[in-house]
């Protein structure tokens, strides 16, 4: 069990393309009492009806909700960005929802959340780039590494795509790349 | 050493310090906005104006008050569409509009209404129902820029499909291609439009109330405050308000922060919109 000068502050999980698939074998695997809090950006179109909520909610034992605005950032719970809004962290914890323009045609954007987080979390946080068919998210987890923070990247080879694990990868070589089986044991252990 | 302040990292000193000087020299009060976007959009603004660090962008902003309206630019810039989130427009003409009926005159605040997406969309909306000619439309932002381009109507052909459709999805009796003539890359929307339309300079941050409202409309405004900031806000809001007046909010806004929720009461939750409590 990871004591609490080495237990994360946070961790934010970036995926698009296949994200549903990717994120059912991560999250289930966190336990009731997880330590720590999640932020995650999924690629989805900007209609209001999420259903990603729904149905991660049904295989998981943390609670799993879409992001509110200043929405203090609790452990234990996932936070899903909303369609359309930029999901991003206050360096007070609390969470901001913003409506800027897309970036890199991505809102909710990766690396919006990722370079905020970075900011308000410094060394404390761990990055997560999953499958996806782009390349957001290898600026934000670059920001999360230089700022201290650690980058876990799926294997591209079992990815559902590539581009952007591969992406990350390729901008981040300090990132550990691993499959998701690997990667949800690490942060089951990081937050337990 | 361990019971002192936390070292605040450089560029947050400096970004405090900047949003003080453009409070302090221009009166533009953004110290309490939330500081993720402010920090986002002070770095495109900061690599326009080829600083290095947000203290050279101080010391332009300070000595070079021609950058002023561009630096402003970058701090309001909002993003809308016409009849964005459809269902919250079908609400209004739905469920507000039986009330507003009753009223023999209307008073309609649009506040942040940046470059006037949701104006023009509640003009059209309330000429479909009949009752543009006893309304009045105050249409308000801090960005001069921002409220020449609303005043203008004109909004770029490309988003006129996005507009189009979500005009139809939000119960639009009309066609949205009577409203505009389309001219070299720009759709011109009918002046008529305009004329119960007041367009002025407001700022929920730093003015006063605003007069007997029968609706506000404050979309996508609030998430960019703190939490002080935006109950300033809501409580403008609801002395803006007259008895039984309604509320509106993006769809990822709420009361439930404010020490004013107990004011209001839900009148459409998947909305967002809300209803004063008569006194």
């Amino acid at each position: 069990m990871a004591d609490a000068a080495t237990k994360p502050a946070a961790i934010v999980i970036g995926a698009s393309a296949g994200a549903l698939g990717a994120l059912s074998v991560i999250l289930p695997e966190l336990p009731a009492a997880y330590r720590v809090p999640v932020l995650v950006v999924v690629h989805v179109p900007p209609d209001r009806n999420n259903m990603m909520v729904d149905l991660l909610q049904a295989k998981s034992q943390i609670r799993i909700c879409e992001a509110e605005d200043k929405d203090s950032i609790r452990p234990g719970v996932a936070y899903l960005a909303p369609p359309d809004y930029h999901l991003q962290v206050e360096p007070t914890h609390e969470i901001s929802l913003s409506n800027d323009e897309a970036v890199m045609f991505s809102r909710p954007s990766i690396d919006v959340l990722f370079e905020t987080a970075a900011d308000a979390y410094g060394p404390g946080l761990i990055g997560v780039v999953l499958t996806g068919g782009n390349s957001d998210g290898s600026k934000g987890l670059r920001a999360i590494i230089d700022a201290g923070g650690q980058g876990l990247v799926q294997r591209p080879d079992l990815a559902f795509a590539t581009a952007m694990p591969q992406a990350a990868a390729a901008a981040c070589p300090e990132a550990q790349v691993l499959s998701l089986e690997d990667i949800a044991a690490y942060l089951k252990k990081a937050g337990t | 050493m361990t019971d002192d302040l936390p070292v605040a990292k450089t560029d947050d000193i400096e970004i405090r310090l900047l949003l003080e000087a453009i409070f302090r020299k221009y009166h533009y009060d953004f110290r309490n906005y939330a500081i993720a976007s402010i920090k986002r959009r002070l770095v495109q603004a900061r690599d326009h104006f080829r600083c290095a660090t947000f203290s050279q962008l101080q010391d332009k902003a300070l000595h070079d008050p021609a950058i002023l309206r561009e630096l402003l630019g970058f701090l309001t810039v909002q993003v809308s569409e016409m009849f964005r989130d459809p269902s919250y427009f079908k609400a209004i003409r739905e469920k507000v509009v039986p009330h507003l009926r009753t009223y023999p005159s209307l008073k309609i605040w649009v506040a942040g209404c940046s470059s006037g997406e949701e104006v023009y969309s509640l003009a059209i909306l309330l000429r479909e129902e009949g009752l543009e000619e006893k309304a009045m439309i105050y249409a308000t932002d801090i960005n001069p820029e921002a409220l020449r381009k609303a005043e203008a109507g004109i909004f770029s052909t490309d988003r006129i499909q996005q507009f189009t459709q979500n005009h139809r999805l939000s119960g639009g009796k009309s066609s949205l291609s009577d409203y505009y003539t389309a001219d070299y890359g720009g759709a011109q929307f009918d002046k008529t439009l305009r004329s119960r339309v007041l367009f002025s300079d407001h700022s929920l941050v730093t003015d006063a109330v605003f007069g007997e409202m029968h609706l506000i409309s404050c979309r996508n405004v609030l998430i960019y405050f703190d939490r002080d900031l935006q109950d300033r806000a809501i409580g403008l809001f609801r002395d803006s308000l007259g008895r039984k007046g309604f509320l509106g909010l993006g769809s990822k806004e709420s009361l439930r922060f404010s020490k004013h929720s107990d004011a209001f009461a839900d009148f459409s939750r998947d909305e967002r919109l809300y209803q004063k409590l008569g006194a």
